[in-house]
């Protein structure tokens, strides 16, 4: 019990910090500590409408979608199937970029296609299906669907030239490393 | 309410297919919500204190659309080598194009946040050899460059 307590102080010690601050403005500045409080309210407000259902279809595709059965469909013969999966395992996931590293290595581990992990790299970092629902409720439609443009053609190039511009000795080599070290 | 209607209909479908299966993703929807709230409402009052202290001119200043080749470079920086999940770095970008900020320099700033990791570099490194996550890195730079400048052009 007090255990728990601490541990919820801790993971909430820079909210704690930065409502010490606001409520220091408050009393040193109040325009501007009022304005934070303010500007944090509306912005928590427009939070509540978007967080929920975005978690509850990360939990959903987290579940429905296994992981090892894609793997299976990445290597190097897979064509468009596997270009798709690795957008679509990419699209799918949650967590920050770094997260999607240790993933990648374990797809490479089973002898994904180079330019499959790298696909799934640049899926993950731009164009997750919850983060996208979220860029557009925050910046309209137009930029979202325009940055989702771009980025799918940007990630398939950086994908290529990666694949291209590493030769296959230095790709061997990255697979032996993955399998010896792993 | 898009997303309440998205989210309520897959989750009566797949509720109806696998009660189970439907429980442990609303718990771990729970749990990565739980994990996320201490930063996501730490972001969200650094935001507050940021913009009450910032005023519209400053931020149009340095990231507005006529900051430039300048304020592109500002958004590079700052997006390249901040480690700020998405769902923290949207209502940031949203406030900041609201307080005057160009599209092509909120796109330069996200694109680089999402691809772009200094930061995270040493990972990578360890994970795909040296060259291969310099080059990703610097290839994602490339096209955040570019990605910035289409989206400022049509925007």
């Amino acid at each position: 019990m007090k255990k728990s307590t601490t541990n919820l102080l801790k993971s909430y010690e820079y909210v704690l910090i930065l409502i010490i601050i606001i409520a220091l403005m408050c009393i040193i500045q109040p325009s501007e500590g009022y304005a934070a409080m303010v500007i944090t309210k509306k912005n928590l407000l427009e939070m509540v409408y978007v967080i929920p259902p975005v978690f509850i279809l990360l939990g959903l595709l987290d579940v429905w979608v296994p992981k090892e059965t894609m793997m299976k469909y990445m290597g190097k013969n897979s064509r468009v199937k596997g270009i798709v999966l690795a957008f679509m395992l990419g699209s799918c996931a949650a967590g920050p970029l770094y997260v999607s590293f240790p993933i990648a290595v374990t797809l490479l581990k089973k002898r994904a296609s180079f330019f499959n992990v790298f696909v799934f790299i640049g899926a993950w970092s731009t164009t997750k299906v919850p983060m996208f629902l979220f860029e557009t409720s925050s910046m309209g439609w137009k930029f979202s669907i325009l940055r989702l443009i771009l980025s799918v053609i940007g990630i398939l190039i950086i994908a290529k030239a990666l694949d291209i511009t590493t030769d296959n000795i230095d790709k061997e080599k990255i697979f032996n490393y993955v399998e010896s070290e792993v | 309410m898009v997303f309440y209607g998205i989210a309520g209909t897959l989750l009566l479908i797949s509720a109806s297919k696998d009660k189970k299966k439907t429980k442990m993703a609303l718990k771990k929807a729970w749990k990565s919500l739980q994990n996320m709230l201490p930063q996501l409402l730490a972001i969200l009052l650094l935001i507050g204190i940021i913009l009450a202290i910032l005023d519209k001119e400053v931020i149009a200043e340095f990231l507005g659309a006529s900051s430039g080749g300048i304020g592109l470079c500002i958004a590079a920086i700052i997006g390249s080598i901040t480690l700020i999940p998405g769902f923290a770095a949207f209502p940031l970008a949203a406030s900041l194009l609201e307080n005057g900020a160009g599209y092509g320099q909120i796109a330069m700033f996200i694109s680089t946040l999402m691809m772009v990791g200094v930061a995270t570099l040493p990972l990578e490194i360890t994970c795909f050899g040296k060259k291969t996550a310099i080059k990703r890195n610097i290839f994602a730079f490339v096209f955040s460059i570019i990605a910035a400048l289409i989206v400022g052009g049509i925007l």
